[in-house]
């Protein structure tokens, strides 16, 4: 049923592609990021609650 | 560097740390009196302001929004001024926020018994107060970000991102819930009808959990946490991936609140594929909550603090795996309209919220106070009374939901319902509803003496109202580089855009096809719109919180069919301005009951359930005998319906009361011919009378 609506939006499959897409690339480059982070930088982050 | 010189405002968290407590008492002695109403009907009080349906939605809010609210407001102060290194931005807006916010408790706490309710779990209070709401979270958002503009340090913590989050997605939830159509100064419609009504409630009902239960308070873990143990977290990097996969992740799980139902397949199968997901990031913010005591576990022993925020840290993780298995379809099916629920929700609010703002308190008091905690012995003492509160509630509950779910699933060898009605069902479990209501004692009594322990502490230090500092000022140079995440914890404005795609894109996905797709709610030719009597009687409904015990929802189970009749369809419910699905049966589905009784049969059950039935335990409704039906509002909602879609016939508001006392004189003539009943067509039970009589009927094959 819901197909059916879904087929009368112009190029709908690009959607769930795009979103999936820049969900994994968000995660991919967070997860790249933390692995390469400065380790200073996380120290000094880390302490912040504690100055 | 220059020093700059300032002070911290400690006086707003005092007042928002008094309202917590004194809130959290009454929270509790409500909930306390709901639980006991359980097994003792007689405790409703025969009055219509104290009924289970109506204190039930009370009792929630407020735990929700004055309890932990408040608490929120406390430990965000306090430790986003220290986190930034600055005062807030506005004494003035941190006030309007203290005083608006108590305010809108207040009228809270006299419009709920009043009746005044949209119905909707979480969002009950009427129009007026959800734009001071608004309004008020709007002078908070402004604070908040206003005292990240003005900060002294560079870089925001992790516990700053959860405050941002919180702020932004708890505004958009509370908009997007709570529109609805004004009829009257205290009553309003939905603006939307049965199953998309449903999936924007548990959409913010589950959000509500997630942004205004969780988020804000592991910022406060990520702060108090490492504060009381006197170290930093395990790990910032997955402090990091947690933030970001909780948020990412939780907006999309909404849809596990109504497994089985009429919704459609494909977004319930999207609610739990998240709420599986959301073990990840759940389990790796306790693990990073417990494991920053790693090596310090006998400052457990000796530091109530750390014992709390240790058992709070638990629950929290006992419940997010809980709650993901919860919305794994065949465990729902048996968990869900039960005390299971009722069970999960408390080790949530009770361990997960109470434990830790309960552990913050007692950090925060002696700081404030510029003293040391008065007794640590009443502080274990409390710790053990309430861990204990919490066992006693839960444990029973956990039984009392799943024997009663097995009964109502139990068929005899004959293939016919072992037990039939509904009732044996609930006698069975009312020794748990007891055992439940020494639980919750139990955890009263705890906060009884933490209120003891604290007020001597701070009789014996003196409050520091503004709390001196100094710091360097952030400097204005412009940092080039930095990786992009560094950048964006420069940048709060970015930050919080981005905070808002994350939580807006779940929500969309699962939404705009619900609602471009008006007409996919397969229509049905013979459902239609309520009648002007009806309409009233479904007020009364509403009003009374019948769906506090009561769903209109019956599952596609063999076990519901046979009980209730025809499982519910989604066109049944297009004119349903708020549905009303419910979540909890301690009473029996409704959604068939037109046409199962004859009309004396309500208005003797009205009157005095356990006499009809015996033994149960449905308080009597005995005011909708003498209160008038108020036909001075039919023309106004009827106009109010048709604005938001409902299809009366043309100029059906010209002739509503009259339709509306040609109804009712039938309903009234029928209760005379059936048993004598004299009763005037203008009474609220007659309305009452029509709207059950016509529930489940717009589909029902009529025998000629």
């Amino acid at each position: 049923m819901f197909k059916y609506y879904f087929e009368q939006i112009q190029g709908i499959a690009i959607w769930p592609i795009i979103s999936l897409t820049i969900f994994f690339m968000f995660f991919i480059g967070l997860i790249w990021w933390v692995v390469k982070v400065d380790k200073s930088y996380i120290r000094e982050m880390k302490n912040l609650p504690l100055d | 560097m220059e020093l700059e010189k300032f002070s911290y405002d400690n006086r707003i968290v005092k007042y928002f740390s008094i309202a917590t407590v004194i809130f959290g008492v009454v929270g509790m002695l409500v909930g306390l009196t709901a639980a006991i109403q359980l097994f003792y009907p007689i405790f409703n009080f025969d009055l219509q302001y104290t009924t289970f349906g109506r204190i039930r939605p009370l009792h929630t809010n407020a735990i929700i929004f004055a309890f932990v609210g408040n608490a929120m407001f406390a430990g965000v102060y306090y430790s986003m001024q220290r986190l930034l290194k600055t005062r807030m931005f506005s004494d003035l807006l941190s006030w309007i926020h203290f005083w608006g916010w108590q305010l809108i408790i207040v009228a809270a706490a006299i419009t709920l018994p009043l009746g005044m309710t949209t119905s909707k779990e979480y969002a009950e209070l009427e129009w007026p107060i959800d734009i001071a709401i608004t309004v008020i979270w709007v002078v908070f958002g402004i604070n908040m970000i206003g005292t990240i503009l003005k900060r002294r340090e560079r870089h925001m913590y992790v516990a700053i991102w959860f405050y941002i989050a919180t702020f932004v997605t708890v505004a958009v939830l509370h908009i997007v819930n709570s529109f609805e159509i004004p009829v009257t100064l205290f009553k309003s419609y939905s603006w939307y009808a049965g199953v998309q009504d449903a999936l924007v409630q548990w959409w913010y009902g589950h959000n509500a959990v997630a942004f205004f239960l969780t988020t804000p308070f592991l910022g406060l873990m990520y702060y108090f946490l490492p504060k009381a143990a006197n170290r930093p977290v395990y790990s910032y990097k997955l402090s990091i991936i947690h933030f970001w996969s909780l948020i990412f992740i939780y907006i999309w799980a909404g849809p596990h609140h109504l497994l089985y139902t009429s919704l459609p397949d494909w977004a319930q199968s999207l609610g739990v594929v998240f709420s599986i997901m959301l073990i990840a990031p759940s389990w790796g913010g306790m693990l990073n909550g417990l494991l920053t005591l790693r090596g310090a576990w006998d400052r457990v022993r000796e530091d109530p603090v750390l014992k709390f925020m240790v058992v709070a840290v638990t629950a929290y993780g006992m419940a997010t795996l809980e709650g993901p298995l919860l919305s794994l379809k065949n465990v729902n099916a048996i968990a869900h309209f039960t005390d299971w629920i009722v069970a999960h929700v408390h080790v949530g609010g009770l361990g997960w919220n109470g434990f830790m703002i309960f552990g913050m308190l007692y950090w925060v008091v002696p700081k404030m106070w510029g003293t040391s905690l008065y007794s640590k012995k009443l502080a274990n003492a409390h710790f053990w009374i309430g861990t204990l509160g919490i066992i006693f509630y839960a444990l029973p509950l956990y039984v009392a939901g799943i024997v009663q779910s097995l009964m109502w699933k139990q068929f005899n060898p004959q293939g016919f319902l072992e037990y039939k009605n509904f009732l044996e069902t609930v006698v069975q479990i009312l020794p748990m509803y007891m055992l439940r209501a020494v639980g919750g004692s139990l955890y009263l009594v705890g906060t009884f003496i933490m209120i003891y322990n604290l007020i001597k502490t701070a009789r014996e230090g003196d409050f520091v109202a503004n709390e001196y500092a100094e710091a360097p000022a952030l400097e204005k140079r412009r940092i080039v580089g930095g990786h992009w995440h560094s950048v964006l914890e420069r940048k709060p404005v970015i930050f919080t855009a981005l905070t808002i795609v994350a939580i807006l894109i779940g929500g969309l996905v699962e939404m705009v096809p619900t609602f471009l797709i008006k007409s996919n709610v397969p229509t049905i030719a013979s459902v239609k719109p309520y009648t002007a009597l009806e309409q009233h009687g479904r007020d009364i409904y509403i009003r009374e919180g019948c769906v506090s015990c009561h769903t209109q929802m019956v599952r596609p189970f063999r076990s519901e069919t046979e009980r209730y009749g025809e499982y519910s369809k989604a066109g049944e419910f297009v004119y349903d301005h708020p549905f009303l699905w419910g979540s909890k049966r301690t009473g029996p589905d409704l959604h068939r009951i037109g046409g199962k009784y004859p009309d004396s049969w309500h208005y003797y059950h009205m009157l005095d359930p356990a006499a009809v039935s015996s033994g149960s335990i449905m308080p009597p409704y005995p005011w909708l005998f003498e209160q008038k039906i108020d036909t001075s509002e039919t023309v106004g909602k009827i106009k109010a319906l048709r604005a938001i879609g409902v299809d009366y016939a043309l100029n059906y508001e010209d002739i509503a009361n009259q339709d509306l006392n040609l109804q009712a004189e039938q309903i009234a003539k029928n209760l005379k011919d059936q048993d004598g009943i004299v009763v005037g067509k203008d009474a609220e039970i007659i309305a009452l009378i029509a709207y059950l009589q016509r529930l489940g009927m717009d589909i029902k094959v009529k025998d000629n």
